[in-house]
Order: C-alpha cells, then structure tokens, then sequence
C-alpha cells in the first residue's frame, strides 16, 4: 500500500505543486462548489424550467403531455373559480398585511421601552410563531366552533352577544382564517420591527429632544422614516406569506377544503387540488406561473421602492 | 439580557401613562397566548369537562396523551420529523455555508454569476416547483420516503446569502496566516473562518429547524404512507379522524408544540437574537 500510494501522491504533489496559487484556488473554489451548483441546477433551474414548460401542456400523468399552446391560461381567466380564488388571495392580503404591520410596529414600539418583566412579555408575544401552523389551526378551529363548544363563542355569550357562524359563514369565514395567520407571524414581525428599531441611534432622540420634539413628533419625523427599510422588508415579507397562505386554510377547512362555498380557497390550495386531486398537472403549473408573476411583481416593487428612497 | 436594557428607556420617571401603556401590552401578551394555554388545558381535560371552559382543569389526566401516544403513530411521525429536519438542517449548515464562503473569499471565474443565478432562484416559489418535483420523485421511486421529503431542501439561496455577509466580515489576515502556516483550504474554512461565524450558523439553524419542522405543504404531497408523515401532516390527518373529539385532538396540536417551545425555553436568548439577525440580513 504504502509502496505504491507514495510514488503517486508525490507525482500528483508534483502537478499540484506547480500550480501557480491563483489557479489552486480556482480549483478549491469549484471542488467546493459542484455539489451545491449541481444541485441548484437539478432541483431549481431545471424545475422551474419545466413548471413553464408543462404549463403549455395537457397532461393527466398517464398519457404523455401534449402541446395546447395557451389554452390552459385562457381555460384559467375564463374560470370563474379562478376569479374568486383571485379575489380571496388578495382578501387575506390586502387586509392582513396592513392589519399586522399596524399591530406589530405598535406593540414592538412600546414592549421597546418597556423594561419591567420586558423578556416575560417577549415572550408571550413571540412563542406563537414557534408553533406549528397546522397544530394551531385546530385549536382555531375549536375556538370558531359554535356553542357550546366553541371558546369565542362561549365567551360572547357569556356577554349577550348571539352565536356567530365564523367558519361555517361564507362573510366570516375568511376573516376567521386571516385572524390565524397574523396570530401565528405576528411574532416574528415584532422581533423584526424591535431590531429596527434599536438599529436607530440613539444620539438621533437625543439630538430630537434637545431640539424639543415631543414624543409624537419624534416618532412620526424619526422612528418612521428610518425604519422604512426594515418596514418595506416586512410589508413584502408578509404579503407573499398570504398570497402563499395554505396550511390555516386546508386544516381549518378540511372537511371542504377552501369552503364553504370556495369562500377562503387561496391559490395554492386551487394549486394542490387541480394537482394532486384532478391530476391536471399542465392546468396546475399554468396556476403556478400565475403565483409566480404576482409573487415576482411584488419583489420587484420592493427593489423599487428601497432603490428610490 | 442586557440587550433589553436600553438608554431610550431610562428617561422620564414612571408615568401614570407608562403604567396603563405596560397592562394593555401585559393583557396583549395573555390574549396571543390563550390558543396555546386552552390547547394544553383541553388536552389535561377528560372527554366529559371540554365544554367546561376553565383554563385549570378540575380533574387533570393525562389520559388523552397515553390513548394518543398508545397507538405508536405519534411517536413515529415525531421520530420522523426529527430526523428529517436534523439532517436538512445539518445539510444546509455545511453546504450554506461552504457555498457562502467560497463566493464570499475566493477569486475565481464564474463567480458573479454563480452567485447571481443562486440569488435568482429566491424570486421562484416552492409552489412553482412541487409538480416537477412530484414528477421527479416518482420517476425516481422517491415517494414516501425520507429523502424524497427532505431532498429539495438540502441547500437553501436563503442560507448562502445570509453566510455570505458574515463571511466577508471575516479578515482576510486570518485566513492567509493559517495559509501560511500550511492549512489546506478546507480546513481553513473549516476551523478558521467557520468559528468566527457561530451567530450568524446559529441563526441559520434555527431558521432550517423550525422551517422544516412545521413545513407542511411538500410532506402533504410527497408523502401517502402513514408511517412516513411527518409531525404536522400526521396531527393533520389524525385531527380529521377524531372529527369532534377537540380534547385528543388539542393533545395531538400540544405533541406537536411542544418540542419546539421546549426549545425555545432553553434557547430563548439565541433564537430571538438569531431570527433578529436572519431577518434584517437575510
């Protein structure tokens, strides 16, 4: 072993020896990067490739797919479920993004200041995003139950105020659900918007108060502005997790999912059962080139916004 | 905790307004905490007192856990899920970061580009690729097992781009004097320039962890054979079977909690500071 190992590596030590260093380090970098490159080529570009291929195609994964140009797309926009799915997704947006990023900027502005049992506090508002979204929207779905089940309605009636339908209502329903995905991100958002916040220096609320700026005026001409970043961050951050939302909406729906009525059925729940229920894979990946450009729009308005500030 | 201590909270000596601004946040806290305390209060709760709606139980059990966890499903879905997100996790530390550093330390040509086409997969959602990698998995036999739930998350964009700003705060200096003293360069990265990272490693792992813990949406798909759920589709399939019997259930939603806030408590200090750091410079 030893006889024949020694010659070989000497005359490998000999090649690599001769490298000048600039090129042993081209050769490092790519030992160190063909696994990981290969792997994004494999299971990122080439999926994503064929995402756009297959959504020009009808295919019911048992006979091969067949080229339909368009015709998926135009089945799409002519689908009123579509619409609705449409209208829904951008529900639990338009109303949850603004409706979390009020809330968390508030309660981290002031649990900021707070110093007495500060990390307790934390706490209680951060646990929430550590659970597990499908565990959680059970126990939300228990609290929704009507009476006397039900622990929000239990606790309105004990204050007169008549039993609501919640997840069985096609109005409540999908504000029921939102209600659950801001519950289980808010805590993040908060962190997020406290380590903004502590990025500010402080010698700024120094300078503010020496300049007699009242608590308001700083928070509006100060904290604000310079916690745009981190406040696009989160409005971007939040948004594409409810054009995303799927797990609040499968588990505390799943005895019709997206119902009642398709009255909370996001995209991606449209997505998973044009799928993996109808098997229409090629409908299904034009759904999901859909989610695409909106998801890619909005990335892009982020960029945007922060280069133009 | 010293971090919470901050000057800006030091002016002003205590104010009627402070005071009421400190209980609504207090009472804040307790309401974002009520769907835990009642999940794990049912789940102590005999079928007979769930509508009973006290947050004490009057006769605590811990019945519904030992008929929950005596059919072994529970704690093979756990074994499952914890062993999927230890390996994806320790998957992404070492690739993330090998990758991170490679592009962050090294001069060579097709670096920019390599970089740019990671950075680029970011802006492609997941649900564009489950079909192809539905498809993949089935051509390759992958469904229902292990690697085929954790194959498309082994190296993350996310984890390169993160490692790669604290990789370049690492000095120079450093590397080329173990270079000199005749460190080859994995070994280099390895014990040179991966110590001087551990925060930002830690927050990585954190964020690896928790996501594929609680991931829901490709386990569902990748995966039929009960045996081979993971925790949060196992609870979700279990949940439907049980149809109105809230109080197994909640004990199901409270095996699948309790792990990571049992984490959590031992690591408050480090997972709040490392989702700081992944969120303001991922």
């Amino acid at each position: 072993m030893t006889a024949t190992r020694a010659p070989r590596s000497a005359g490998s030590g000999g090649v690599w020896g001769r490298l000048s260093i600039s090129t042993k380090q081209i050769v490092w970098a790519w030992a160190f990067l063909v696994l990981p490159v290969l792997f994004f080529a494999v299971v990122r570009f080439y999926p994503t490739l064929e995402a756009f291929y297959l959504s020009v195609t009808d295919w019911d994964l048992l006979n091969e797919p067949r080229f339909v140009g368009l015709d998926n797309y135009r089945k799409l926009f002519a689908d009123p479920l579509f619409w609705q799915v449409f209208r829904n997704t951008f529900a639990y947006l338009i109303f949850g993004t603004p409706i979390a990023i009020v809330l968390s900027f508030a309660i981290a502005y002031y649990l900021d200041r707070v110093t007495f049992l500060h990390g307790l506090i934390r706490a209680l508002y951060f646990l929430p995003y550590l659970t597990t979204a499908a565990a959680m929207a059970w126990v939300w779905r228990w609290f929704y139950q009507p009476p006397p089940i039900g622990v929000i309605n239990s606790i309105l009636g004990s204050f007169g105020v008549p039993a609501q339908p919640f997840l069985r209502s096609v109005t409540q329903a999908l504000p029921a659900i939102m209600v659950t995905a801001i519950w289980a991100h808010l805590g993040f958002q908060i962190i997020i918007f406290m380590a903004g916040l502590r990025a500010i220096p402080t010698s700024y609320y120094e300078a503010a108060r020496i300049d007699g700026l009242g608590e308001g005026a700083i928070l509006t001409r100060i904290t604000i502005p310079l916690l745009k970043p981190t406040t696009v961050f989160l409005v971007v951050f939040s948004s594409i997790g409810f054009l995303r939302i799927f797990d609040q909406v499968y588990n505390m729906t799943s005895n019709d999912p997206g119902g009642p009525l398709n009255s909370t059925k996001p995209l991606v729940l449209m997505i998973y059962q044009t799928a993996f229920s109808s098997y229409q894979m090629g409908y299904a990946a034009a759904q999901t080139v859909v989610l695409f450009i909106i998801l890619f729009s909005i990335s892009m308005a982020q960029l945007w916004i922060l280069r133009s500030r | 905790m010293s971090e919470s201590t901050k000057p800006l909270a030091s002016y002003g000596t205590i104010r009627p307004g402070r005071i009421v601004a400190w209980t609504i946040l207090f009472l804040g806290g307790i309401v974002m905490m009520t769907p835990l305390l009642f999940m794990f209060s049912t789940s102590l709760k005999s079928a007979g007192h769930v509508y009973d709606l006290r947050l004490i139980p009057d006769q605590p059990t811990l019945a519904n856990y030992i008929k929950v966890l005596s059919d072994g499903r529970f704690a093979r879905w756990f074994v499952n899920s914890t062993l999927i997100a230890t390996i994806v996790t320790l998957s992404c530390l070492f690739f993330d970061s090998l990758v991170a550093y490679t592009l962050a330390k090294f001069e060579f040509p097709g670096r920019r580009v390599v970089f740019l086409a990671i950075l680029s997969t970011l802006m492609i959602p997941t649900e564009m690729l489950v079909i192809p990698w539905y498809l993949m998995a089935s051509k390759l036999g992958w469904i229902d097992s292990y690697w085929g739930i954790m194959f498309p998350g082994l190296v993350t964009a996310f984890g390169v781009f993160l490692m790669k700003q604290f990789f370049e705060t690492v000095p120079n200096d450093f590397l080329e004097a173990a270079r000199v003293d005749g460190l080859n360069e994995f070994a280099i990265w390895w014990k040179v320039a991966l110590p001087l990272v551990t925060p930002a490693l830690s927050a990585l792992a954190i964020f690896t962890f928790l996501g594929n813990w609680t991931a829901f949406f490709w386990p569902l798909i990748v995966t039929t054979d009960q045996t081979l759920y993971t925790l949060p589709v196992g609870l979700s399939s279990f949940a439907v079977e049980q149809s109105i019997q809230w109080e197994l259930i909640m004990t199901g939603a409270a095996l699948a909690t309790i792990p990571t806030l049992a984490i959590f408590l031992f690591f408050q200090r480090y997972i709040v500071r490392g989702v700081m750091l992944a969120g303001v410079k991922g």
